[in-house]
C-alpha cells in the first residue's frame, strides 16, 4: 500500500500548492476542482467514456485478429520470417500517430480511422511477443511432435500456440494499454465524441478541470482494462504465470 | 526377426555438405546390432555422434549413407514406434502429469478406453501415483523426468531411446532414477538405447556399452558387462564392474593418449594437446 500512500501525499502537495500559490484554475486546477468539475458533467463523461471504450475494444480485438495469424505465419514460413518480419520491425519507425490525419482523409470522419489507428499502435508488441513465444518452444518438444507425425498446423495449434500463451499475454498487456493511447489520438484528430474529444473541446474553452478529468478517466480505463487482461490470464491460464522466460 | 531389434548398417552422417563444403562428418561407417530386449549404452566424448545415432534410429534424421532397421523394417522418417526421452523433461507446461503421459496418444488419435489405466500403471511403476493432476512446475526435476519416461513408454514401444536423460539431475537423484529405470525395464522388458556421459552409469545399467570415438564418430569398442542382470547398487565393488569401466576409460582417454589414462602418465602430458 506504499505506492497509494505516496500518491495521496502527491495529491495533497498538489492541492496545497495550487491553493497557496493561487494558481489560476485554467492553468492548473487543484485535484478537488478537477473532481468537482468532472462530477458536474458526469453524464457527458460517461457517454464519452463509453464511446472511447468501444474504439479501444474494437481496435484491440482487431489487433489480436491481425497479430496472431501474422505471428503464426512468420514462425512457420521461412518466407515470412525472411521477408515479412523485417518489414514489420521496420514499420515501427513510422510514427503511427502521424498517420491519423491521413486515415481521416482516406476513410472519413467516422469511427473507422480511430479503430485503425488504435489497431496500428497496439498490434506491434503483440506480433513480436507472439512470434517470440511460438519460436521459444524447446527443440525436443518439436522433435516429439515430428515423431508423432504432427502436421505443421497440428504442431502450431497443439504445441506452439499453448507454449506461447505467457508470451501472448505479455503482448496483450502492452497492447491494451497502447490501445487506449491509440484511441485518444484518433479522437484528437477527428471525432465528435470520446474522451479525447472531450479533452480537446474542454481545453478549447479553457475548461481545464474537465480536461484533466478526461485524463483521469482515461487512466482509470487503461488500468481497469489491464487488470481484465491480467485476470483473464490468471483464471484461464494459471500455469502461464509460473512459466519462467 | 523380432521388432525390438535395432540394426545400423554402414551408416554415415554428414551435416552441412554441399558443392563447396564437404561438411562435418558426425558418424563414419557405423554398424551396430542391438538385440531385442537388450540394454545398450552409448558413451564417448562430446561430439562423437551419440545423440545423432538416437535421432537416426528414431527417423528424425535421415542418414547420408547406409540404412537403419527397426526389426526388419527400414527407418525412412520420423516414427512414433520408438519412445524417446530427452535430456530435459520437455513436458507440456500447460498440461497435468496424466495429460502429459497421454500426449503421444492424443496427438496420434489413439486414445482408447484402457489408455488412462495404462498411464496410471506406468506412473505407479515410477512412484508417481497420486501426482496425476499435478502440473510439471509442481514437480522436482527427477519427478518430471520420470513423467517424461512414462510418456516415452505410453505406446508400449519395443524400443526406447534415451538421450542423457539424467544428465541434468543431481548425483543422488541420478542413482535413484537408475533404480527406477531398471525396475521399469525388468517389468516391461524392451530394447533400450541409452546415451550418457557417465561411464559408471553406463556400466551399471547396460548389457553392453558401445564406446564411441569423436570426429568423425566411430565405434571404438563394444564392452559387454558381465554382471548379473538383477543389478544392485553395491555391484560397483565387483571386479566385473571395474574391468568394464577401465576398458571404457582406456578407450576414451586412449584416443588422446595411447593406452594409459592421463592421470597415470604425467610425463606424457604434452601429448594430450595432440588431437586424436
Amino acid at each position: 500500500m506504499l505506492p497509494l500512500a505516496v500518491l495521496i501525499v502527491l495529491f495533497a502537495v498538489w492541492e496545497a500548492s495550487v491553493r497557496l500559490l493561487a494558481i489560476p484554475v485554467y492553468i492548473l486546477p487543484a485535484p478537488s476542482r478537477i473532481l468537482a468539475a468532472t462530477w458536474d458533467v458526469r453524464g457527458a463523461v460517461l457517454m464519452h467514456g463509453v464511446a472511447t471504450l468501444w474504439t479501444v475494444l474494437a481496435g484491440f480485438v482487431l489487433a489480436i485478429l491481425v497479430a496472431l495469424p501474422l505471428a503464426a505465419y512468420i514462425t512457420v514460413s521461412s518466407f515470412g520470417r525472411a521477408a515479412i518480419y523485417p518489414l514489420i520491425i521496420l514499420s515501427q519507425s513510422i510514427p503511427k500517430v502521424a498517420l491519423a490525419p491521413i486515415l481521416v482523409v482516406m476513410l472519413g470522419t467516422n469511427i473507422l480511422p480511430k479503430i485503425i489507428v488504435t489497431m496500428l499502435v497496439a498490434f506491434f508488441p503483440l506480433v513480436v511477443s507472439t512470434a517470440t513465444g511460438l519460436s521459444a518452444v524447446p527443440k525436443e518438444l518439436l522433435e516429439l511432435g515430428r515423431s508423432l507425425r504432427a502436421s505443421r498446423m497440428k504442431e502450431l495449434l497443439r504445441i506452439r500456440m499453448p507454449f506461447a500463451v505467457p508470451f501472448i499475454f505479455s503482448g496483450l498487456k502492452m497492447a491494451i494499454t497502447l490501445s487506449v493511447i491509440g484511441a485518444v489520438v484518433g479522437e484528437f484528430v477527428a471525432a465528435d465524441k470520446g474522451l479525447g474529444y472531450l479533452m480537446t473541446s474542454s481545453l478549447a474553452f479553457f475548461n481545464t478541470p474537465v480536461g484533466f478529468g478526461a485524463i483521469v478517466t482515461l487512466s482509470l480505463m487503461a488500468m481497469l482494462l489491464f487488470q481484465v487482461v491480467a485476470l483473464t490470464e490468471r483464471i484461464f491460464f494459471p500455469w502461464s504465470l509460473r512459466m519462467v522466460h | 526377426m523380432s521388432e525390438g531389434t535395432v540394426t545400423l548398417e554402414r551408416v554415415w552422417q554428414i551435416f552441412g555438405a554441399d558443392e563447396e563444403d564437404e561438411g562435418v562428418t558426425a558418424l563414419a561407417d557405423v554398424s551396430l546390432s542391438i538385440a531385442d530386449g537388450e540394454f545398450v549404452s552409448l558413451v564417448g566424448p562430446s561430439g562423437c555422434g551419440k545423440s545423432t545415432m538416437l535421432r537416426l534410429i528414431s527417423g528424425l534424421v535421415v542418414p547420408s549413407r547406409g540404412r537403419i532397421l527397426l526389426g526388419d523394417k527400414p527407418v525412412t522418417g520420423p516414427t512414433p514406434d520408438v519412445g524417446f526421452v530427452f535430456q530435459a523433461p520437455t513436458l507440456l507446461p500447460w498440461a497435468n502429469v496424466l495429460d502429459n503421459v497421454l500426449f503421444p496418444l492424443r496427438m496420434l488419435g489413439e486414445i482408447g478406453p484402457d489408455s488412462i489405466d495404462r498411464a496410471h500403471d506406468l506412473l505407479a511403476l515410477v512412484g508417481l501415483s497420486g501426482f496425476e493432476k499435478r502440473r510439471p512446475d509442481e514437480l522436482s526435476g527427477g519427478m518430471q523426468q520420470r513423467v517424461a519416461i512414462c510418456r516415452g513408454l505410453i505406446r508400449d514401444p519395443a524400443v526406447l531411446l534415451m538421450d542423457e536423460p539424467f544428465a541434468a539431475l543431481d548425483a543422488l537423484t541420478r542413482e535413484e532414477m537408475c533404480g527406477h529405470l531398471l525396475d521399469l525395464w525388468h517389468r516391461q522388458p524392451k530394447t533400450i538405447v541409452f546415451v550418457t556421459h557417465s561411464i559408471n552409469e553406463a556400466v551399471f545399467l547396460s548389457d553392453r556399452v558401445v564406446v564411441m570415438s569423436a570426429r568423425p564418430g566411430r565405434i571404438a569398442d563394444e564392452v559387454p558387462v558381465d554382471l548379473p542382470r538383477k543389478r544392485l547398487m553395491e555391484m560397483d565393488n565387483r571386479d566385473e564392474f571395474h574391468h568394464a569401466t577401465q576398458r571404457i576409460r582406456a578407450h576414451i582417454y586412449g584416443s588422446r593418449d595411447k593406452g594409459a589414462p592421463p592421470d597415470l602418465a604425467p610425463d606424457t602430458a604434452p601429448k594430450l594437446v595432440r588431437s586424436a
